[in-house]
């Protein structure tokens, strides 16, 4: 017990912290640095999603970025066409686009749950090495169709010109929008916690330990981890969303497999199977890549260094190191 | 006219796929011997090209060049074996995942440093720049030729080097049983790196003869490594046969559906419009391959008992 509460100590400081910074940031007059904590909710957002499909499910996968991008396309096509009045489509019924936040929020978790019950039944008749090239393979599919489609950017992506809205708040303001993405960082964080110790938690942590024991107790395996599966990609697609409205901006580079390595480095680099891992991840990430790439052009070689540090030396993450090793591991 | 199109085409899907199971081959026998994902593997392409353009630029000789990338990626796969690879062999995927994406980072970075945001360019030896008449009309490019020929002899040598040698039988063994090799007074430890600087070798080659017909830039070789992970998946992991068969299957989808899908789908849909569907079809081709192959082989169409 002495262990679990000083991981409970640890994780409160951390949502301090990041609550925090840009309260700080806002008297100092520093807008620059609340949008840089947006950035981090935002990413740890999408480590949450994948963090219970590849902490608590062990199913790793290689394609999250796929869910993430389209969740950003989503809000940026939304945006574009209610910016150009146009329609998404416009038979067999008319379906325009939206500036409304709740509105691209609830499609994208549509489109990304659809999209992640298409790719996880196929992906998980496999395992292993097997089950993270597939995810890769399916991730690369949704990029190079991005591409190949003109009328949406292609290439070169798309511009949000207008951040899309909320009907009380306005979201445009840096530090309302960086609530906004705290907010539902926490309501992702809280939803994990509670899926984790439900008996469907426990189910999809015995899959990942043992898939035939849970077998013989009587429970399929692949319902679970599919449902999982689900789950952790609408997390990580609203998440996507919310990047594509912070940046004005949606390209393919959201959807390519640097970004799921990195959605997985933040898993990792926080402590794979932590509720709180992902935002230890994020956050060190990303003040890595803005401090000492604000000195030097190299950071990536430092990043590079500091990364297979913590895989060589530093085993269970930033968590394993604040708060010790995991309970069951 | 089309039958001589079609022969360059199906030429081009070769030279192509042979090129991707020279990455393919290090890969699959790194995974089936030591069981490691290596991300890092585009790198030593990368390490290949750069060395083999720098080295054929300053000793005038492409030959040079050529040998040069080869032993400058075998060295440089060895000294990350060394030193950060054989601490992986005990990890899980994910450890090696992360690992060897580090080493991208830095790779990527160290060859910017040393050799510059410029891209190098590379000629094609005045030995093999000619042009092979085909059947038909037109011509093919010696140099293309060539590495059909160097890609199927190599082939051919892991062939016989896998079934043939002592090596051979000691990395066979190293396959299906670790310990055992280990207990019967093989080094295992010299054994591995021997495989990983051998795969990092076929890479490095594969980098400096791809160089000369496209610009050596930072960043050319993770293209490559996604498309040599889909064919190893495809062939079944640890399989050297596997990946052959697999990397022209991959090199044929590909070359063909970028050819020939625009054209199929122009006989039902306006030129644009089918351009644009058609192309956009033939870039997710190989991954639909890769789909439907693992939906119905989940273990690849040469499946290793590991």
């Amino acid at each position: 017990m002495i262990e679990r509460s000083r991981e409970t100590l640890v994780n409160a400081v951390l949502a301090g912290l990041l609550l925090a910074a840009p309260l700080v940031a806002t008297l100092l007059d520093e807008p620059f640095y609340v949008s840089l904590a947006s950035r981090v909710a935002i990413l740890a957002l999408a480590g949450v999603g994948l963090n219970l499909a590849l902490g608590y499910g062990g199913m790793v996968s290689f394609g999250h970025a796929a869910f993430f991008g389209l969740g950003g396309y989503v809000a940026g096509i939304a945006a574009f066409h209610a910016f150009e009045g146009s329609a998404f489509l416009s038979w067999p019924v008319t379906i325009g686009g939206s500036d409304q936040l709740l509105v691209v929020w609830l499609v994208a978790a549509l489109v990304t749950a659809l999209a992640a019950l298409a790719i996880g039944a196929i992906s998980l008749r496999t395992s292993g090495v097997y089950f993270i090239m597939i995810t890769l393979a399916f991730a690369q599919m949704i990029y190079y169709l991005a591409i190949s489609i003109p009328a949406y950017g292609g290439e070169d992506g798309l511009a949000i010109y207008l951040r899309n809205q909320l009907p009380l708040a306005d979201s445009s303001d840096p530090l309302v929008f960086f609530f906004l993405c705290y907010g539902l960082l926490l309501l992702a964080l809280f939803l994990s916690a509670r899926i984790v110790a439900a008996p469907f938690g426990m189910a999809l942590q015995c899959a990942r330990m043992n898939e035939v024991r849970l077998a013989t107790s009587g429970i399929a395996p692949y319902p679970i981890k599919l449902t999982a599966f689900v789950i952790s990609a609408v997390i990580t697609g609203i998440a996507g969303a919310l990047f594509a409205d912070l940046n004005g901006f949606v390209g393919p580079s959201m959807l390519s497999w640097h970004r799921s390595g990195e959605i997985m480095i933040f898993v990792i680099l926080g402590g794979v199977g932590r509720l709180f891992g992902p935002l230890a991840g994020a956050a060190l990430f990303i003040l890595l890549e803005s401090f000492i790439g604000g000195f030097t052009d190299r950071w990536q070689l430092l990043l590079g260094a500091v990364l297979l540090g913590v895989v060589l030396f530093a085993r269970g993450g930033v968590m394993g190191l604040l708060a010790g090793r995991a309970r069951h591991d | 006219m089309f039958f001589a199109f079609l022969i360059e085409q199906l030429l081009n899907g070769l030279q192509f796929g042979v090129m991707l199971f020279l990455m393919a081959a290090g890969l699959t026998l790194v995974f089936g011997v030591m069981g490691l994902i290596n991300l890092a593997h585009g790198s030593l392409f990368m390490l290949g090209a750069f060395f083999c353009s720098w080295i054929a630029e300053a000793s005038g000789s492409f030959w040079i060049g050529l040998g040069g990338g080869f032993l400058a990626a075998a060295a440089a796969g060895a000294l990350i074996e060394f030193a950060v690879i054989r601490r992986l062999y005990d990890r899980d995927h994910l450890d090696q995942v992360l690992a060897t994406f580090a080493l991208i980072l830095i790779f990527s970075e160290v060859t910017r440093w040393v050799f510059g945001d410029q891209p190098l360019y590379l000629d094609i030896p005045p030995l093999l720049s000619g042009f092979l008449p085909l059947p038909g009309g037109g011509g093919y490019p010696v140099y293309r030729l060539a590495i059909i020929v160097v890609g199927l002899l190599t082939a051919y040598g892991l062939y016989l080097l896998i079934t043939r040698t002592r090596l051979g039988m000691r990395i066979r063994a190293g396959e299906s049983d670790r310990e055992m090799i280990g207990a019967l007074g093989v080094d295992i430890r010299k054994l591995y790196t021997a495989v990983f600087a051998l795969g990092a070798a076929l890479a490095g080659l594969a980098g400096g003869m791809v160089g000369a017909l496209q610009s050596v830039q930072v960043g050319m070789g993770e293209p490559v490594l996604i498309l040599a992970f889909v064919v190893i998946v495809i062939g079944g992991i640890g399989s050297v046969k596997g990946a052959l068969v697999a990397s022209i299957l991959v090199g044929l989808t590909d070359t063909l559906g970028r050819i020939f899908l625009p054209q199929a789908f122009a006989l039902v849909l306006p030129v644009a419009e089918a351009t644009a569907a058609g192309s956009a079809l033939a870039s997710v081709a190989i991954y639909l391959l890769m789909a439907a192959i693992l939906a119905w082989r989940p273990k690849g169409l040469f499946p290793v008992n590991a």
